[in-house]
């Protein structure tokens, strides 16, 4: 059973009316609602479509924070093979937040990191919601540094509200290690893609995509704060959030006109939870594009052409 | 020094600076509440002459104590686009900007200067804080790749003074993509083998902290400095409970491992340029009475930031 989010309200009674219907029809054999049942699906189809053709971005970020997206774990089951989890940052624990390890992809072998949020309460808390800590960080630079050595590409999935904002991260040195896992990423001289597959929150989600290239799954979102975090700055009312995501222009389709996202990774209908095995073979074929694009590229080519990329941003505004 | 150093220069300089003519003679100390002269307390480089705390100072101001006899020459900083986001709030971002230039005269949150401190030449950058909370947004960050170019192409120290609340919300992601743009700067000087000093001052914070600021080869800070990535506020309401004193200040980075050197502004000059002396293998500094330095022409910055920087000469790690 899907869980509804707040605007696919009409949405939710339609299926649930033809839902309803159609375990009164299996109670009773003489029922025959075929065709109503088949109605309300019709309808539900056409508003489900017309839901999600023109999302606000307030919505957006609500799709992208679906409890039930598919997360990093998923995406790394579904599309790796031998993925070998490597934990720890030899310093002080084990981030679990922060994913990691070596694995194939189409049985080239990678380094693939991304943020874990967790899908029921207990993971999400042992994941501190896609919340990493300092740890979290320094373990992501200790594999792409490694991977940077034996020539692996690199893979990272984005999916964080954001850095972990508590007492013992900013003890153990939060910014020093975001700062040192975006200095990471523009080292290593091997291939290095990124995808945001939901939330890309601020700091906590450049330490692992200023990469060669940039891909948003269609409803994610990237933004310099959350909507509520802004609203809350700016308007002084954090309940000014949708004006907020419209102002942050935080959607994939605006992040690809400043050039800050390469491309769109079209998600199914009603979003990526919908249709999670979609998704998977979306994101499959956008990374495989993506890692023959980049295939031919010497190490120093990589790292200048991942310098040029970030440098060039900003160069042109949105025509609004 | 002579008399064109220390008396026509100074002159020539307040004619042109715009500092206003202070309102009132008297500033009160916000930490004890002393009533401080003005002219002593910039003398002082805002520094209480009571109690010592360090108040809020501007670039200008900063780099005139800062460089030998207040000599330094602008570093012209490429011009980004002008709001492209079409931002509004509660007010259209063009006319906070405005307000902020209005308030502050400068054009930006970020100065770049090159000058000499103790007859060593640096290029140096400061961030205003009184200019929108010194928030990062692409201006600064092409400051800062402006600053690093510059100190590469005339082979001198970068010294970064930095004060901010964070990234400016206004330019949106493009204010966030500053992180991996002025992390690429800091990568210039490295290779370049040029020292990158960071000097902490209050306050430093989110993606500043988060990127640029904690990338110095030497971290310095200004006494009780507020530094950190999350702010206490979104911590305090993240764990809910109250968080000691002291939290986050200098002192408390220092003894966590994060800062070199916790150092007054009255001190930071010499404390400067003993260690880039040291990073540049000079002998020590000669005090004493030496000759002015030479005029500084205005210095055209030639490259773009956007053009591409890393040759075929980066090797990977």
């Amino acid at each position: 059973m899907t869980q509804y989010l707040e605007f696919e309200k009409p949405l939710a009674e339609i299926e649930g009316k033809a839902e309803e219907l159609r375990a009164m029809a299996r109670s009773n054999e003489e029922m025959d609602v075929d065709d109503e049942a088949a109605a309300l699906d019709k309808k539900a189809a056409q508003l489900l479509q017309d839901l999600y053709k023109d999302l606000t971005p307030w919505r957006k970020c609500q799709v992208a924070r679906h409890p039930e997206r598919p997360h990093c774990r998923d995406y790394i089951n579904e599309l790796f093979t031998e993925y070998t989890p490597l934990a720890g940052d030899r310093n002080f624990a084990d981030d679990l937040a922060v994913m990691g390890g070596l694995a194939r992809f189409n049985d080239q072998p990678v380094m693939v990191i991304g943020h874990e949020k967790g899908s029921d309460t207990k993971s999400r808390i042992t994941h501190n919601f896609g919340m990493a800590r300092p740890e979290g960080y320094r373990k992501a630079v200790r594999l792409m540094e490694m991977a940077g050595r034996f020539g692996l590409p690199v893979i990272t999935l984005v999916d964080t509200t954001g850095a972990y904002p508590g007492k013992g991260a900013e003890e153990r040195g939060q910014s020093e290690a975001i700062a040192r896992s975006t200095e990471m990423c523009l080292k290593i001289g091997v291939p290095l893609i990124s995808v945001i597959i939901g939330e890309g929150g601020s700091g906590g989600a450049v330490a692992f995509a200023t990469a060669n290239r940039v891909a948003m799954l269609e409803h994610a979102v990237y933004s310099v704060i959350s909507p509520e975090g802004c609203a809350s700055i700016l308007w002084k009312d954090a309940e000014k959030m949708r004006e907020a995501a419209e102002a942050l222009r935080l959607t994939a389709q605006d992040l690809k006109a400043l050039d800050v996202a390469d491309r769109i990774i079209p998600e199914p209908l009603g979003g990526a939870h919908r249709h999670p095995d979609a998704s998977f073979r979306a994101v499959e074929a956008a990374l495989r594009e993506m890692l023959a694009e980049l295939g031919d590229m010497k190490p120093a080519e990589l790292i200048a052409d991942r310098r040029k990329k970030f440098l060039d941003i900003g160069s042109k505004g949105l025509a609004a | 020094m002579n008399w064109i150093t220390n008396y026509v220069r100074p002159r020539i300089n307040s004619i042109f600076s715009r500092r206003e003519v202070p309102e009132n003679l008297w500033k009160k100390c916000d930490e004890c509440g002393t009533m401080l002269f003005h002219r002593e307390l910039s003398d002082n480089q805002n520094v209480c002459t009571n109690c010592g705390h360090h108040m809020h100072i501007t670039p200008r101001d900063r780099f005139e104590a800062l460089f030998d006899a207040g000599v330094f020459a602008e570093v012209k900083v490429p011009e980004p686009v002008v709001d492209p986001l079409k931002f509004r709030d509660q007010k259209r971002y063009p006319d906070r900007m405005r307000a902020a230039q209005k308030k502050t005269g400068e054009k930006e949150a970020m100065l770049v200067a090159t000058g000499e401190i103790g007859r060593t030449p640096i290029v140096a950058c400061a961030q205003d804080f009184s200019f929108m909370g010194g928030s990062m947004g692409m201006y600064v960050g092409n400051a800062i790749i402006a600053a690093a170019q510059e100190a590469v192409k005339l082979h001198r120290p970068l010294v970064l003074f930095s004060a901010a609340g964070g990234a400016r919300m206004q330019e949106g992601i493009l204010s966030l993509m500053q992180m991996p743009r002025t992390t690429v700067a800091v990568q210039m000087l490295k290779e370049a083998g040029l020292p990158y000093i960071v000097v902490l001052t209050h306050p430093t914070t989110g993606g500043v902290t988060a990127s640029y600021a904690m990338l110095g080869d030497v971290h310095i800070s200004e006494p009780n400095a507020l530094i950190c990535f999350a702010g206490p506020r979104v911590i305090e309401q993240t764990i809910r409970e109250k968080l000691p004193d002291g939290f986050q200040r200098a002192e408390y980075l220092l003894d966590h491992g994060m800062l070199d050197r916790v150092v007054a502004r009255t001190e930071m000059r010499a404390e400067l340029i003993t260690i880039i002396r040291m990073l540049l293998n000079l002998p020590p500094q000669v005090h004493g009475d030496l000759p002015a330095p030479e005029p500084v022409a205005a210095i055209e910055n030639v490259e773009t930031p956007s053009e591409p920087v890393a040759t075929a000469e980066t090797k990977p790690e």
